[in-house]
């Protein structure tokens, strides 16, 4: 494991919908190359709050928010920073599969990188492959990239959602429920994946699924009703958590 | 994993991060365009109101709100009362609406409760073809086979059954006010058709299933729990029709007769706003006679704003946004 | 007893009404296609297509002044109507909330229901009356004005049902907003709005009322926009009413022409969407 640089970090955020306080005053600080959990029940403001982190949640009718989110110790909502800039460094996959339906599935994969600059055609091939392999789709649609994504299983448009939002190079990777529409095998392959994605990157995953976050995470942080109630080391937070809340979570008491 | 075959995966992210700094022109552009064009409709009606107002003033001036009820049309004495057009706009549009209610609501009911699936599609598909038919080819076959065919057969024929009506007496010419309205009640009934089919079409199942379940015939289900579901939305198709044809010109002009007259018989001509526009305008020779042409105009646009509004609301309240007289092509 | 025998028999005696109704509705699309071929397939030929007409009397004479007149007026409308339709239903779908959308939208609607012969009256006064001569362009607008509230209220419907987790995967990819609604958004409705535009298209085509004093209707061809021009439904209408036989057989022969061109346009639209909405799955 690389270094403990502070890659990404939230400053007393808070974030509303209108009048309505969907997270409150939430500090956080996540390293670079870790996974991070974020947990909680329905509604507890955890999606929220990695909606902010990209600055998705704005776009929502009525978001805004107070605080600070700090991407490299730069304020990610400072007003000369754009937030098509800041989406490129942070990458984010959604709960349900979301392939462009008029595309193929070498430009699904390819499109991120089509924004930026005129990229060579031998260099766009070579990152839509060694992004496929690197989501471990690429032995399943090798012989059909011009084929449309929609034909793909649900797994397989997970990961290729994975292999669009990596193919820019991203820093960050927000995962919101990425399993969550998906069958067992599907839900273990995008695990695996998301333990070797971590060499490179520092994800952030919001999930529901207990085992999953202590199966694939390094800090686990529990929301409950907007607020963070706890945050520290997977292991430490499944074994011996120091909130009582958290236990009622965790141990199934209620949620 | 395939990843060790890969060129170190740390290695492009040593490349310094790029700056979150950027502006965001193509946005900018993009929502002007937008807007230009989203504008262009306010901008357009606006105009279309002000240029028939202005239009009309002279008019407006001269004759004020007595135009509708005046009943003399005389351009070479410049005198301009729309009455008769006024009547013949409203009364062919009403009879046409009386003809075309029954046979569109038979048919929406129909396709939607009780057709074989295999019809449903194919009878729709056929009706809606029936509403892309320009209005000038309805005309040219009301003059040529509809005209010929209610003179010779029909309006005899009602005129001995039915004659003791003063709506069935005199004359018998072939333009004529009912002439009209059969063309009208042709043309209007696909499009009653398709906003009924697609009201009915939103009924819940449960409605249907649930009088069928109380031992209710098909006939009684739909008479006793469908209708009364889609009602407004009915009553909205219905009076989306009737805005078509307050408005529809061509087929009218060619049928009615072109007379300026409030007949009590239905064989007789009569005239309504729209065809007395296209038989005149272009031939008008005083500034009065353009002034009190466009008065009708801003009479017509009028009135079948307030008819499609009251439409619009009502089918609104049934399918809740999804406007249903979209697929009406 | 009785009674349920009596209410089974109302029940079906209805659908045998329902039934006659259907026929009654469908019989005038029969005849008048019957009609039409009847009495205008005797009158083609290929003069017919490819002359202009001769005076009264004499016999051979076309509607190619017709047919270009269309082509060109229609071609007209589209070019003005159907970008300011679509970019301003894109605009309505995109700031659902805004006032302006929230305006357009129920302006829109007031549009649609403006009878066709209003909007020529207005086109002859905005256009005609200010530049003191008849023209195409005139007509062109005229035409476009019909067509815009048909676009835009087909492109905002079909919009709003691209799911926001499209546009919302394109945004979160870096995608700027232009490029997230055109490239993603846009695109993957545009089969459907491909169709309404089609559609429109073809129910401007055989517009007559909006020509009547704007286009006015020529005798002669031409390709001058700025000139009066003939128009197919101009054409018939002149024809239909005129005194003379022959010119009732080039009504019918030209209306023939007319209903092929909008029938073709509204089958060709239909069968592209439910051709394209399979190859999507």
């Amino acid at each position: 494991m690389a270094e403990s640089r502070v890659h990404l970090a939230t400053d007393r955020l808070t974030a509303m919908y209108g009048k309505f306080t969907a997270v409150k005053d939430v500090s956080l600080t996540f390293t670079a190359n870790t996974v991070n959990a974020l947990i909680g029940p329905s509604g507890c403001g955890k999606s929220t709050y990695l909606r902010t982190l990209n600055r998705m949640h704005e776009l929502v009718d009525g978001g805004w928010i107070t605080g600070k989110v700090l991407l490299d110790g730069e304020d990610v909502y400072a007003p000369k920073v754009s937030p098509m800039q800041l989406r490129r460094r942070i990458g984010m996959v959604f709960q349900k599969p979301t392939p462009f339906p008029t595309m193929s599935i070498y430009d699904n994969v390819a499109a991120g990188l089509r924004l930026e600059r005129r990229v060579s055609r031998a260099e766009l091939d070579e990152v839509v492959e060694r992004s496929l392999r690197q989501s471990a789709l690429w032995d399943e649609v090798k012989d059909r990239l011009k084929a449309s994504a929609m034909a793909l299983s649900g797994g397989q448009q997970q990961r290729l959602c994975i292999a669009r939002t990596i193919a820019p190079r991203p820093e960050v990777i927000l995962l919101d429920e990425p399993t969550a529409s998906l069958d067992p095998g599907g839900t273990q392959r995008i695990e695996e994946l998301v333990f070797e994605l971590k060499r490179e990157f520092t994800i952030v995953i919001v999930t529901h699924n207990m085992q999953q976050a202590a199966r694939v995470s390094d800090t686990t942080t529990f929301f409950y009703m907007g607020s963070m109630i706890e945050t520290g080391p997977t292991r430490q937070i499944f074994t011996r958590p120091a909130q009582e809340q958290t236990e009622a979570y965790i141990t199934g008491r209620f949620g | 994993m395939a990843t060790s075959s890969l060129p170190t995966p740390e290695a492009p992210a040593t490349a310094p991060p790029a700056s979150l700094v950027g502006a965001q022109h193509g946005d900018r552009v993009f929502r002007l365009l937008l807007t230009t064009a989203a504008l262009a409709i306010p901008l357009l009606m606006g105009f279309l109101v002000y240029e028939l107002y202005t239009g009309s003033a002279l008019a407006i001036d001269r004759y004020g709100l007595g135009f509708v009820t005046g009943s003399t049309w005389d351009p070479v004495a410049e005198e301009f009362g729309a009455a008769p057009l006024i009547f013949g706009t409203l009364l062919s549009a009403v009879l046409a609406l009386l003809i075309a209610v029954p046979l569109s609501l038979g048919v929406a009911i129909f396709l939607t409760e009780f057709a074989p699936r295999w019809l449903r599609q194919p009878v729709a598909f056929v009706i809606e073809l029936l509403a892309a038919i320009p209005s000038v080819v309805y005309g040219l076959w009301g003059i040529f086979v509809l005209v010929p065919l209610l003179k010779k057969v029909v309006f005899p024929f009602l005129r001995d059954t039915l004659g003791f009506l003063p709506f069935f007496q005199g004359p018998i010419y072939g333009p004529s006010m009912l002439a009209a309205s059969v063309i009208l009640a042709i043309m209007v009934m696909p499009f009653i058709m398709s906003v009924a089919r697609e009201v009915l079409l939103a009924v819940p199942n449960s409605q249907r299933e649930a009088a069928l379940a109380l031992g209710a015939t098909r006939w009684e289900a739909v008479t006793s729990a469908i209708v009364p579901y889609a009602r407004s939305g009915i009553i909205g198709a219905v009076i989306l029709g009737l805005g078509r044809a307050l408005g529809e010109t061509m087929a009218v002009t060619m049928l009615i007769g072109n007379r300026h007259e409030i007949a009590a018989s239905l064989f007789a001509p009569g005239y309504t706003m729209a065809a007395v526009i296209a038989n005149e305008f272009s031939g008008a020779g005083t500034d009065i006679h353009f002034a009190a042409l466009t008065y009708v105009a801003l009479v017509l646009f009028v009135i079948t704003v307030l008819v499609n509004a009251a439409a619009r609301l009502l089918i609104w309240r049934v399918s809740r946004g999804a406007p249903a007289g979209g697929t009406g092509l | 007893m009785n009674r349920r025998v009596f209410r089974r028999v109302k029940s079906n005696a209805m659908v045998g009404l329902m039934v006659v109704a259907v026929v009654l509705a469908v019989l005038p699309l029969l005849f008048i296609l019957l009609n039409l071929v009847a009495k205008g397939a005797g009158s083609l030929s290929v003069a017919f297509f490819t002359r202009e007409p001769v005076p009264a009397g004499e016999t051979g004479g076309g509607v190619l002044h017709a047919i270009v007149g269309t082509l060109l007026i229609v071609g007209g409308a589209s070019l003005i109507g159907l970008p300011v339709g679509i970019a301003a239903g894109v605009y309505c779908a995109e700031y659902t909330g805004s006032r302006l959308a929230k305006a357009t939208r129920f302006l829109a609607d007031v549009m649609n229901g403006t009878p066709s012969i209003v909007v020529g009256v207005f086109a002859w006064t905005l256009i005609v009356a200010r530049q003191k001569h008849f023209s195409a362009l005139a007509g062109s607008c005229a035409l476009a004005m019909l067509m815009i509230p048909m676009v835009l209220r087909t492109t905002e419907e079909l919009i709003r049902l691209v799911p926001n987790s499209l546009r919302e995967a394109a945004l979160a990819l870096g995608y700027p907003r232009w490029r997230t609604s055109l490239g993603v958004v846009v695109r993957t409705a545009l089969p459907g709005i491909v169709t309404g535009s089609l559609l429109a298209v073809a129910r401007v085509a055989g517009e007559t009322a909006p020509l009547l004093f704007t286009a006015l209707g020529s005798q002669y061809l031409s390709y001058r926009l700025n000139e009066p021009m003939a128009a197919l439904p101009l054409t018939v209408y002149t024809y239909a009413i005129g005194p003379y036989e022959e010119w009732h057989q080039y009504a019918w022969a030209t209306a023939l022409v007319l209903i092929l061109v909008v029938l073709v346009l509204s089958l060709a639209a239909r069968l592209a969407t439910r051709r394209r909405f399979t190859a999507n799955g």
